[in-house]
């Protein structure tokens, strides 16, 4: 059973016909070949899908593609200046230290965004709480928190 | 997920039509259907879509109510000026849902039509003893509530708006079940014109109002007077992360820390 | 690193691989598209225990864009999945090693145990087919705990092993550690279950299986710790495939922490598959079929006595521990409880005498494996649950207890099979306790009690064996493989180097800090060093990353490759400068005649290895690429001290780590930036297994209760605190680098101190033992039984 869908990707208008089953993330890796957004766990809980949808952050993996029509969506392959400069919030997670293995990574920096967009100085519980969202196996979150600092604090120059 | 058919709806006619022609569920926010459908738990032939409907959206002050709109997302009720000048808990609650993420797509008319046990906007409806609006009827708290993931909401019923009467004051304590963080025990505490209300999520099948413990406050409204009552295991929950003794005591220190909270 | 060192050692050198991950860039193995890609879905078993009658697929086969549909009964001939370490039981007798089907073969053993393999056109067609296969199962009973699975009675698992045992396995002088118990002053006990944990690496297990007509080959993009491994083992013992036809690819890799070194079921079918359906198969697992097939963790249930002088003095350790293998055995299974855990029974103490007894049993659960640390952290936490209790029970302060135990002469061999080469144990505690503000803790223990709240310090005085493994000794105590590592060293023409390493990053950095080495060691510029793994197709040889040995061994063959590089370009400069080979100094990235000002660049060199118009041909090959095969001549021992402070909530049981401090010693350090992410990363994992996480299955029915993020607790990063890090280097004695590894050393170190932190709090209240995880429920329940 498809459905029609047309919305905006990094910027780019896209339309597509799909199954009305596609998730968002599958629509995102699959048809688009942005495999920058991740697939980490069934039940809506690790945040690696995590997406920009008209500035919200949200799980990609537990959403229809359906659901985003006439949405603008920002993956981490949009983040990006065209001349290859890293968002300031890239550039935090690489200056502290922010990832390891890297798959979670791309969610967690959509999550920092939308966080820093609500909390333009946040603090080290702030972001703690605020990555609620976000699972990462690796890095023990210490220098995530710090990227997260960092990086708002880059963003508000 | 299952194979199913998408009908989007402009407007709360049209999706009740579209539901009674297909018998399909509505999709709200999806932050649960969508999640049971991918595990497919849930096999609806037809999803109808009601993101598109205006109407269903928005957050207003009545005179003494806050109406929510069953489409407004806990992310905007949690931000809404108009939220937490009137009833902060509900605010404070709506902050506390899932995470940023479910915050910024489930909605409150999802999570009431889902009336999953350890939800949290069940606690409000019922601590605040305010109505959901569908578009058939105004369902009184009390008598929305079911059972697990039952509601007093008949096939292709769609909720339109919650109206909460503000109260006296109140406050939302959520123990968080360390896995899920869905609440093991959240306990709404409110002070309303109709008397002290305790409404108890995630604690059994499904939210509860606590009489022992409305009794108790609404002769001493404090937090001692919460500590002091013995909440009865009877029927609550036993699961990895609680036994009934365990949630059963968990109610009476939450509404200890909800009266605390509200001041 | 001496005289070439360029000052790049030691530098917290910004990662290289970040721009790739922060960009989206990174191809895991999910991102891996080949053409006319086919999809694999696999069925699963609902039960823990179940014969199977009949499988009957023919209306999957017919369902819409199924390619084809296998069972065990088509892999027949197929070998099973083999065990990599044959330990050897008291009695004598070889382990029993029961055979692990590649897809289940008239009997399934646990809850997810793969019974059918569906190709189709898509995941959604794949998985919709799997639903229409009908599978008889004739349900039998199941038992999941590793002791009830050896008493009598118990359902049998397996034929193969009678009484559901694997092995039982001693290592110790049985005789002196009875004398010394006998005449004991004071005799500690503790009864403790190291909990089973799920390693849930945040990338799901997943590859992409190719077949080529052309040349008879196979290509596996898989998401691996250790490509070449995975390549012997599915060859050699189980497809009878030549190494030559298979190549397989380990791409970017979402985290591994032991789930990923093993050969699996899905990609072996996968492999096999391909070639049948002649189109490339992918799969990439759910999380919730992660849960119930990626190797578990840990599974323990112990009782250890330490036998004490009236000092505190340990005199002898008894220890007897159960294992739980699961239902069959993975990789390297059958050595995580014996080899790399009884050994490692003496820690950073003078105990003259232990003895340990390990009995490993079949249950109806995933097989268990290594985890992080792997065998480490359950030493780690019977012998420092133990001191705990010894310094309880004789009112010795926990930081004299060790103290007065702590090993100081080096090398030390000790009574379980190890000798330690170095260490600096009283630096950890000292730098451990400074970091921690000890002195300041009664303040905030006062603080806390005014609020209501119960505050415990534990200490955690942890030991590893990492730099896996001199291959003889692994190989006397029962490897079936070696445990060396490969590198090559290709220096380009231009004067780039690329290096291939048989270790694998998947989060570790070792683009960058094996990019330090090389760029340190030649004096050249970091740029222009490249870092290839993952990929048997390139890369010479290699064991993989397991066991904080990738530096360590890794590195070290890396070292020992640029040696013979250096050698060579100083016989190709002695021709150029027109100087006695004896002559030629190698520093700063020159190639210069002792005492003149002669020299040639090391970029000169490489171009006449390739260019060779001016060169002894009559003596020396041209080019410049060399490979060492590194084989360590002892383990590396890091070691420290970890100290924990809680604050438990006793009206709710909360406990919340409110100070967590680490002082380690890792010896030499090349990139203290990704050192410190290590350490972060395992206290993590520490903290997790001692406080959220715990996999738990019913005894009843075998079903996984903690089947997904929403019953096992993850560590989020509101669950826990900053960490204080420090280091203190004594550097490793055996290897050029002195470096030790740091990977594992947060996993091991970490439980302890926070359960010990845990019981010191509850001390007061009554609470005279808890299990991990000190989860709220547990917690309070534990006071409540207490206070009575």
């Amino acid at each position: 059973m498809s459905v029609q869908l047309s919305l905006t990707v990094n910027g780019k208008p896209v339309s597509a016909t799909v199954d009305a089953r596609t998730l968002l993330v599958d629509f995102l890796r699959n048809e688009l070949a942005l495999t920058g957004t991740h697939v980490g766990c069934d039940t809506g809980q690790c945040g690696a899908c995590t997406v920009s949808l008209d500035g919200r952050a949200v799980k990609a993996c537990n959403l229809l593609a359906a659901q985003a029509n006439g949405a603008k969506v920002v993956t981490i392959e949009g983040l990006a200046a065209a001349d290859g400069t890293l968002h300031p919030m890239q550039a935090a997670f690489k200056e502290c230290h922010g990832l390891q293995c890297g798959f979670c990574t791309p969610g967690m920096v959509l999550s920092a965004i939308d966080l820093v967009a609500r909390h333009p100085q946040p603090d080290e519980k702030t972001i703690r709480a605020e990555l609620e969202g976000n699972l990462c196996r690796c890095t023990g979150y210490q220098n995530i928190v710090k990227a997260v600092a960092h990086g708002a604090a880059a963003m508000a120059k | 997920m299952y194979s199913f058919e998408l009908k989007r709806a402009d407007s709360v006619a049209s999706a009740a039509a579209l539901l009674g022609e297909t018998g399909g569920k509505p999709l709200a926010g999806g932050q649960s259907l969508v999640a049971a459908m991918k595990l497919r738990l849930a096999q609806p032939g037809t999803l109808v879509d009601l993101s598109g409907i205006a109407e269903l959206r928005g957050i207003r002050k009545e005179g003494d109510h806050v109406v929510i709109g069953a489409m407004t997302r806990h992310a905007e009720v949690a931000a809404s000026k108009d939220v937490r000048a009137a009833i902060p808990a509900l605010a404070a609650l709506a902050e506390g849902i899932g995470d940023r993420q479910i915050r910024n797509m489930g909605t409150i008319g999802g999570a009431l039509a889902n009336n999953d046990p350890a939800a949290d906007y069940p606690a409000a409806v019922l601590g605040l003893g305010a109505s959901v609006n569908t578009n058939k009827r105004k369902i009184a708290a009390d008598d929305f509530f079911r059972g697990m993931y039952e509601t007093a909401l008949a096939d292709g019923e769609i909720i339109t708006s919650v109206s909460f009467p503000v109260p006296k004051k109140a406050a939302y304590a959520k123990f968080a079940q360390p896995a899920s963080r869905f609440a093991l025990v959240g306990v709404f505490v409110a002070q309303t014109g109709g008397g002290v209300r305790v409404a108890v999520t995630g604690a059994a099948s499904a939210v509860f109002r606590c009489k022992p413990l409305e009794e108790a406050l609404a002769k001493n409204f404090t937090a001692d007077a919460a500590t002091m009552v013995k909440v009865s295991p009877d029927g609550l929950n036993r699961d990895l992360h609680g036994s009934p003794e365990y949630r059963a005591h968990l109610v009476s220190v939450m509404a200890a820390r909800a009266v605390v909270a509200a001041g | 690193m001496g005289a070439n060192d360029t000052g790049l050692i030691g530098q917290a050198v910004r990662r290289r691989e970040d721009l790739r991950f922060l960009t989206g860039a990174g191809q895991y193995t999910d991102d891996v598209n080949p053409p006319h890609h086919t999809h694999a879905y696999f069925l699963r078993s609902p039960h823990a225990h179940a014969k199977i009658r009949k499988v009957d697929t023919a209306k999957a086969k017919a369902a819409p864009g199924v390619v084809a549909v296998f069972t065990g009964a088509d892999l027949e001939g197929v070998n099973g999945l083999p065990c990599g370490w044959l330990i050897t039981g008291t009695d004598g007798k070889p382990m029993n090693e029961p055979p692990h089907p590649v897809l289940a073969q008239g009997k399934v053993r646990h809850v997810g145990d793969p019974v059918a393999l569906v190709v189709a056109e898509s995941p959604h067609e794949a998985k919709d087919a799997a639903e229409l296969i009908d599978v008889d199962y004739e349900v039998l009973p199941a038992v999941v705990n590793c002791v009830a699975a050896l008493k009598p009675g118990a359902p049998q698992i397996h034929e193969q092993a009678p009484g559901n045992k694997c092995y039982t396995w001693a290592l110790g002088d049985k005789a002196a550690v009875d004398a010394a118990f006998a005449k004991a002053a004071h005799v500690a006990k503790v009864d403790i279950v190291n909990n089973r944990l799920i390693p849930n690496a945040i990338e799901p297990r997943a590859a992409v299986a190719s077949y080529s007509r052309a040349d008879d080959s196979y290509t596996l993009y898989v998401a691996s710790q250790n490509p070449h491994v995975e390549r012997l083992l599915m060859t050699a013992f189980v497809l009878g495939l030549p190494e030559t036809k298979v190549r397989v690819i380990a791409p970017d890799v979402g985290g591994g922490f032991g789930s990923k070194i093993y050969l699996y079921a899905e990609e072996t079918a996968m492999v096999w598959a391909s070639k049948r359906v002649n189109r490339p198969i992918k799969w990439a697992a759910e999380r919730g079929e992660a849960f119930v097939s990626d190797a578990h963790g840990r599974d323990h249930v112990t009782h250890a006595e330490l036998a004490c002088d009236g000092d505190g003095r340990f005199l002898a350790m008894r220890v007897v521990t159960t294992a739980n293998m699961g239902a069959y055995l993975s990789t390297f299974a059958s050595c995580i409880p014996t080899i790399l855990y009884a050994t490692l029974l003496a820690g950073q103490y003078t105990t003259p005498a232990i003895w340990c007894e390990v009995t490993a049993s079949f249950t109806n659960t995933v097989p268990v494996d290594a985890y992080r640390g792997a065998g480490r952290p359950e030493a780690t936490y019977v012998v420092e649950r133990l001191v705990h209790q010894a310094g309880v029970d004789l009112g010795i302060a926990q930081d004299e207890i060790r103290r007065r135990n702590f090993i100081r002469t080096f090398p030390y061999a000790t009574p379980v099979a190890l000798t330690y080469d170095t260490g600096n144990y009283d630096a950890t505690l000292d730098g451990a306790k400074a970091a921690a503000d000890v002195a300041g803790y009664a303040a905030r223990k006062a603080e806390s009690g005014k609020r209501g709240k119960l505050r415990g310090i534990g200490y955690s005085s942890y030991i590893e064996a990492c730099g896996l493994a001199p291959s003889n000794v692994a190989g006397a105590l029962g490897a079936r493989a070696g445990l060396f590592e490969a590198g090559e060293v290709r220096v380009n023409p231009t004067g780039g180097v690329t290096v291939f390493t048989g270790s694998h990053s998947h989060g570790q950095g070792h683009e960058t800090t094996f990019a330090q080495v090389v760029a340190a060691k030649l004096g050249i510029d970091i740029e222009t060093v490249e870092v290839v793994h993952g990929d048997t197709g390139r890369v010479p040889f290699g064991m993989g990353t397991y066991g904080s040995r990738s530096l360590a061994v890794g590195g070290t063959a890396i070292v020992k490759a640029l040696d013979k590089v250096i050698a060579k370009g100083k016989k190709i400069a002695a021709h150029l400068l027109e100087a006695a080979e004896a002559d030629i100094e190698f520093r700063d990235g020159k190639f210069t005649v002792a005492g003149t000002d002669r020299s040639k660049a090391f970029g000169e060199v490489a171009l006449a290895a390739y260019v060779p118009h001016n060169y002894p041909l009559d003596k020396l090959e041209p080019g410049l690429d060399e490979t060492a095969f590194y084989d360590p001549t002892n383990f590396t021992y890091p070691a420290g001290t970890h100290i924990c402070e809680v604050e438990i909530d006793p009206d709710t049981g909360v406990v919340e780590v409110a100070r967590f401090t680490a002082c380690d010693d890792f010896g030499n350090i090349i990139n203290p930036m990704i050192v410190e992410g290590q350490v972060h990363g395992g206290l993590a994992q520490g903290i997790g297994q001692a406080l959220l996480e715990n996999c738990v299955y019913d005894a009843e029915s075998g079903q996984l209760l903690s089947g997904s993020y929403m019953d096992y607790a993850m560590p989020r990063a509101d669950d826990l605190p900053s960490f204080q890090v420090e280091t203190r280097v004594t550097p490793c004695t055996h290897n050029p680098l002195g470096a030790k590894g740091c990977g594992e050393a947060g996993a091991i170190g970490a439980p302890a101190a926070l359960m010990n932190a845990v019981h010191d709090a509850l001390l007061g209240v009554g609470v005279k033992h808890l299990d991990m995880p000190a989860s709220p429920h547990r917690v309070w329940q534990a006071i409540r039984a207490a206070r009575g």
